[in-house]
């Protein structure tokens, strides 16, 4: 490339005719569709997917099946990662504790997108003293470590899945309404919702028809990035034996419960381990990648 | 070092750029020549997307790094620029070749004094100690008029006003006295009285520095002022090049002539002639034109211009024009003078607004940014409201439109309707009757509604039409009175240009029958050429709907043209307010004096008229100055009554009134004995205009 | 700048109030009826609200609330139930415990972590902006007690290079690097994924501004561009990031004291929690709660001092 040298560092790529800032939603899978980061994050995240939804006819043992004389068995050409103290089969519990994380944590992410987008639409649009004590409230809510909320709201409500989800939810919230609250906020600004409102439109209809749609893109990119936190935080409550209770083969309980045998035994914690890695750097992939996309 | 007499301070030739979009190279610059003189100032002028910002930083040798040059060479007092390594670049930058750009607020350090941010430049390049090079930098500050250097070398950029960080940066570009010096829109962006100050710097600095000027500008008349030679470009093409004030008098090209025509001329009414706007749009970048890229719009092209592309021309005195039929440039006739007839007016008040007060904040830090003002607006006319950034006018529109409520006072539509009120509370009448047109056609449609949609929900809302396909023969018709064709409503706003884009936005202002609309500079986001079609479409659909214009604007050429009455704001109060002709022809208030001496015309070429300063930057509106809201800046400052008291409404009797201590014809004798005579100006229009125009002088 | 800090003073106040209002509602309201969980369901009516009145759980919220957060304002921060000691002396003392954890953690971390996003940011696009970004990217991703678990196999198992669980150090450098190593490399991979992170977005923003080009176009030298003109304007928005990321080393902090069994507050906090210990645990949570309120006030500050435009007022 010529015309550039060594002083220049980075240069702000100078975009002529460029379509500005992306509009559509289809635009934006577009871009985020010709990254390799996207596609490789979204080809890890369907793999998992697919486990959790089709592990019964994938796994070749029954996750649950007891074998005692097969105990904390190595990996082998029967048991592809070994076995664990109850010589269940780690391959087996494995793919199957895709589902117990992938059902805990959409349903959590969805939950806090939903109230965090209707409190964001809500306090950026009127603002006002609403907002402030809204936010207020918000600002509260963050001082908290997720984790710690979490641990406190369910050793006083019992730990459960409905639990689990209902945490990340409400946790959720708040911080899925700054970030839609700050994009309303600019969003509102613009003219097209000044001549909205001064052809009469309600409240309503100005926040879900006129500015909804031109946030999708933000809204898209704090989804994938609040899964990946869900994923996070619903292994680690499992870990911390507040999440998802036994038998599950759900994998942050798996390693809770394996670190025992940790010195003799490690395929038990090893394995799942890699699993909850790939999954969540592979939702972390699509997040970089959409919002590689969006500042395009 | 420095150039030899004769040799050229640049020299760009056959120059050709292409960006990178998709691994697809786009044209952008394609076959470029041009040099510069030393001590030259040559002005570069295009529309934007014509390229002229990727010269200027060819130049700089800063391309984006996407930017790819295909041919070419560009020396630099006789070396090779475009070959340059990175350590011979480092010396010449900021020694040898400097720039200034728009928007100085961001191209100075945020976090670094003023002075550190000039002595930089003598430290790493003249190898002085931080004493020296601060003293150095105080000098340099003092040379380009800051008042007080000493203390603003010690000023982060935030403290200081745009014209003082534009001052900032020109000192830094010519502290080390380059030979080249490129200007990329230096004043775009500033105030009207702030840009004539930077303009008139620049033209004293021409006179201390012996630097060639490349001087990049969108505005003709910015250029014709400052600069010597002037080159066209066109779609990445210089297709006319010569000295500024015979190539803008008599053009050799047709696209020059057209740009010529479409920008409002000094003294020019929409009464008397109508803006001949250029018909269709710039080709998109990187198409394929086998000829003359002007020719889809140009009105002599023919067969030939379609399929050979015209040479460089020579047409004699140093021009040169790419056009094959150039001979036939200055012959070619005024478009149809078809004026549009005024509405006729029965001079109803249609809105009167008496002591109108908007106030920002809460008690303890408050701004009042519409402090008390007071007027009319009749039926049919047009009240053009004019004032600098910070004047309130925007904030006056806002309350009008109803989009913020105001503080206090009245203002009654059609002697019935109350609407100092928020558009919340308006009832559906109101909302018809009085609709606005906004600045930026790119925020003000939704990019996510199609253009059917966006007129037909206004159809719904303001003309209560509920059945569908009646609502869609509407919006056809609608379309239609904005010149918009069937086929634009299907489409979203992003796939229209500019010009479209506003022409929906008006559309849809029009949707319930409006009897009064605001339009808040809705011309200035738009190309000169899409301009001039946009004012006349309004003044079209003016005609058709007898409706009335509240027109603000920064522009006075514009504002001159259409309206009938004027309004002058400064600091939130209006100062100046009456019939178009009594407010500026002469002006009798000294703000819009100042006003009219800042307007830069495509009339007078550089230095040829005193332009009244104003003194210190704009007060803020927070904490407005005592007695007369303007004496810490009047040039016609008459002593301590100025300061301590608030001056009266001064009137002429036909209609117009103004704010000031001065009265009626004492100000032309106080511009005669300042030496600044109001006539000159007109004096100097004279030659070019028919006798008609200096009949008011009487 | 005076009136900034004030605010912000005046809005952590409100917050930190805020905060234990929530606290005070999830572990003294949400438990519902504690007399019949204590008693059981077979005990009578009259039994209960005996109880609940010995208890004081009777009278109005607003002033069960009064009351409580007054306990804690003057320093009556009441008994363990599991331990039997004073609530206060136990929290502060296993508060200065984490402190030291998570002060050799982001001391370690923050400028390394700095270093490489600005250097990433300066060869963007390059390998080994790649390699950095990618690396950053995939840590953050990585639950702590997974890192935990993989360091704990490799280095304390396996080799035997540390302890399993780890103590309290003493003075000594190397019983410091001894003990806080291990335990502090989980923390230090998700904070350097942040801040790296930040740090590259702040560079490439600050490398693409109108003043690095004008910068640029003055023929500065790259040591003195860089040095003067990006690294400051970049780096100040990483202070929040800093700031905010105390915030998540307290959670860190529960899984990881948990998991090698070091004396801290977190480790206090979920044995509190399983234990069903309210005393310790509300207290346990009003001091993270404070403790990040102050570093964000600490930041806040920083912030105010190295930015121009907060320090020189308009």
């Amino acid at each position: 490339m010529e015309g550039r040298d060594a002083t220049a560092v980075t240069v702000r790529p100078e975009a002529p005719g460029s379509p500005g800032r992306r509009e559509g939603f289809g635009d934006l899978a577009l871009a985020a569709a010709s990254s390799k980061t996207f596609l490789t994050g979204a080809a890890i995240l369907v793999f998992w997917v697919f486990m959790a939804l089709f592990w019964g006819v994938v796994a070749p043992y029954d996750p649950q099946a007891v074998d005692p004389t097969a105990s904390l068995a190595p990996p082998s050409g029967e048991h592809w990662f070994g076995t664990d103290n109850l010589g269940r089969d780690v391959l087996s519990r494995v793919l199957a504790g895709a589902s117990s994380v992938l059902t805990v944590a959409p349903l959590g992410t969805a939950l806090g997108m939903v109230g965090g987008i209707a409190v964001g639409l809500v306090t950026g649009y009127y603002r006002g003293r609403v907002d402030d004590v809204i936010m207020r409230v918000v600002d509260a809510l963050l001082a908290f470590p997720l984790i710690i909320i979490a641990v406190l709201v369910l050793s006083v409500l019992g730990s459960s899945k409905v639990n689990v989800v209902l945490v990340i939810g409400v946790v959720f919230t708040p911080i899925v309404a700054r970030t839609v609250r700050s994009a309303v906020l600019s969003e509102r600004e613009r003219e097209y919702v000044a001549a909205a409102r001064l052809r009469g439109e309600s409240g309503g209809y100005i926040m879900v028809s006129e500015i909804l749609p031109n946030i999708l893109s933000p809204i898209a990119v704090e989804a994938t990035i609040r899964l990946g936190y869900a994923i996070f935080t619903s292994a680690t409550l499992s870990f911390l034996s507040l999440g998802i209770q036994e038998p599950s083969p759900d994998w942050g309980l798996t390693i809770s419960l394996g670190r025992v045998y940790l010195q003799a035994a490690p395929w038990v914690v090893v394995f799942p381990a890699l699993a909850l890695a790939t999954l969540v750097v592979a939702v972390n992939l699509v997040a970089d990648g959409l919002l590689q996309a969006v500042e395009e | 070092m420095s150039a030899a007499n004769g040799r050229a301070t640049v020299d760009v030739e056959g120059l050709s750029i292409s960006y990178l979009r998709r691994r697809q190279p786009l044209r952008v610059i394609e076959d470029l020549t041009f040099s510069i003189r030393p001590g030259e100032a040559y002005g570069l002028v295009g529309e934007s997307g014509c390229g002229k910002s990727t010269v200027a930083m060819a130049l700089m040798r800063y391309l984006p790094q996407n930017a790819v040059v295909d041919a070419g060479r560009v020396t630099f007092a006789g070396d090779d620029l475009l070959g340059a390594d990175g350590a011979t670049l480092r010396r010449w930058r900021g020694s040898r070749m400097a720039m200034v750009y728009q928007d100085p607020a961001s191209a100075l350090n945020p976090s670094m004094r003023v002075g550190a941010q000039i002595s930089e430049v003598y430290r790493q390049h003249r190898g002085m100690d931080g004493a020296a090079a601060s003293k150095e930098a105080e000098a340099m500050l003092g040379k380009v008029r800051i008042t007080d250097p000493g203390r603003i070398l010690g000023r982060y950029p935030h403290e200081l006003s745009g014209g003082q960080q534009q001052r900032v940066m020109i000192a830094m570009a010519l502290s080390t006295d380059p030979e080249l010096l490129v200007l990329d829109e230096p004043t775009t962006g500033l105030d009207a009285t702030v840009e004539a100050e930077v303009l008139d710097l620049v033209e004293q600095l021409r006179s201390d520095f012996d630097t060639s000027i490349l001087f990049i500008s969108h505005n003709l008349g910015v250029v014709r002022r400052v600069c010597e030679r002037v080159g066209v470009l066109y779609a990445g093409r210089l297709i006319e090049e010569g000295p500024s004030d015979e190539l803008l008098r008599e053009p050799r090209h047709p696209y020059t002539l057209g740009l010529l025509r479409c920008v409002p001329r000094r003294g020019m009414r929409k009464d008397a002639l109508r803006l001949e706007p250029i018909p269709g749009s710039l080709p998109p970048l990187g198409a394929d034109l086998p000829g003359c890229v002007y020719a889809s719009r140009c009105p002599i092209a023919r067969e030939r211009c379609h399929v050979e592309p015209p040479p460089p021309y020579d047409t004699g005195d140093g021009r040169i024009s790419r056009c094959h039929y150039h001979d036939e440039v200055p012959t070619i006739p005024p478009g149809e003078q078809q004026i549009t007839p005024p509405p006729p007016s029965d001079g109803a008040t249609l809105l009167k607004v008496e002591d109108l007060v908007k106030t920002y904040g809460t008690s303890g830090n408050s701004m009042q940014a519409v402090a008390g003002v007071s007027f009319e607006v009749r039926q049919g006319e047009v009240f053009g409201l004019v004032g600098e950034s910070g004047s309130g006018k925007t904030s006056l529109a806002r309350c009008l439109s109803g989009l913020v409520d105001a503080s206090s006072g009245r203002a009654t539509f059609e002697d019935h309707l109350d609407i100092s009120a928020a558009e919340h509370r308006r009832n559906a009448e109101l909302r018809r009757k009085l609709q606005m047109i906004f600045q930026n056609p790119d925020t003000s449609l939704n990019p996510r509604h199609s253009v059917r949609r966006i007129l037909g929900r206004a159809l719904l809302l303001l003309a209560g039409v509920k059945n569908r396909r009646e609502r869609e023969r509407r919006s056809l018709e609608l379309a239609s009175s904005v010149r918009l064709e069937p086929r634009h409503l299907q489409v979203r706003p992003s796939a229209l240009s500019g010009g479209l884009k506003q022409r929906v936005a008006i559309a849809r202002a029009f949707a319930g029958e409006p009897a009064l609309v605001l339009c808040d500079e809705p011309v200035s986001a738009l190309d000169v050429s899409v301009q001039a079609a946009i004012l006349n479409l309004l003044l079209d659909v003016q005609a058709e709907r007898k409706v009335s214009y509240l027109f603000i604007s920064h522009d006075l050429n514009v504002v001159r043209y259409l309206a009938d009455s004027i309004g002058v704001m400064y600091l939130g109060q209006l100062v100046d307010v009456g019939p178009a002709r009594a407010v500026f022809d002469p002006p009798h208030h000294p703000y819009t004096e100042a006003l009219v001496s800042a307007m830069t015309t495509l009339e007078d070429s550089g230095g040829s008229r005193p332009r009244i300063k104003l003194g210190g930057p704009m007060p803020s509106p927070s904490d407005p100055p005592s007695g007369c809201r303007f004496h810490t800046r009047c040039p016609r400052f008459l002593g301590d009554i100025c300061r301590d008291e608030a001056p009266p409404w001064q009137r002429d009797g036909e209609g117009h009134q103004y704010r000031c201590h001065i009265r009626p014809g004492e100000l032309s004798g106080l511009q005669r004995a300042n030496g600044a005579s109001p006539d000159e100006p007109q004096a100097a229009t004279r030659r070019d205009h028919p006798p008609k125009e200096n009949g008011r002088q009487g | 700048m005076g009136r900034f800090l004030l605010r912000r003073l005046w809005l952590s106040a409100i917050t930190l109030l805020l905060v234990s209002v929530v606290l005070f509602v999830v572990a003294e309201v949400l438990p519902g009826d504690v007399g019949r969980t204590i008693l059981g369901p077979f005990a009578t009516n009259a039994q209960v609200a005996q109880l609940n009145q010995e208890l004081g759980l009777d009278r109005p919220l607003p002033v069960r609330y009064a009351d409580w957060l007054g306990n804690f304002v003057t320093g009556d921060w009441g008994q363990s139930f599991l331990l039997n000691t004073p609530v206060r002396s136990l929290v502060v003392e296993r508060m200065v415990n984490s402190l030291l954890l998570g002060a050799f953690a982001l001391a370690f971390i923050v400028p390394v972590s700095i270093g490489l996003g600005v250097l990433a940011a300066l060869y963007r696009d390059r390998f080994i902006d790649r390699a950095i970004s990618v690396t950053g990217l995939s840590l953050i991703a990585l639950p702590e007690f997974v890192v935990g678990v993989i360091v704990l196999v490799i280095f304390a198992v396996e080799l035997g290079w540390f302890p399993v669980s780890s103590q309290v150090p003493s003075a000594n450098p190397v019983d410091v690097f001894r003990q806080f190593l291990m335990p502090s490399i989980p923390l230090m991979l998700v904070l350097f994924g942040y801040i790296a992170r930040m740090a590259r977005a702040g560079t490439v923003e600050a490398l693409g501004s109108d003043y690095v080009r004008t910068a640029v176009l003055k023929g500065l030298s790259r040591r003195a561009l860089i040095w003067r003109h990006v690294l400051r304007n970049a780096l100040l928005p990483t202070i929040s990031v800093v700031s905010v990321q105390v915030g998540y080393l307290f959670g860190g902090l529960v899984v990881i004291e948990t998991l090698f069994n070091y004396p801290g507050i977190g480790k206090l906090l979920l044995d509190s929690a399983v234990g069903h210990d309210l005393p310790v645990l509300e207290a346990s949570v009003l001091v993270v709660a404070v403790l990040y309120m102050l570093s964000n006030l600490v930041a806040d500050s920083l912030y105010a001092v190295l930015n121009p435009r907060i320090r020189v007022g308009r």
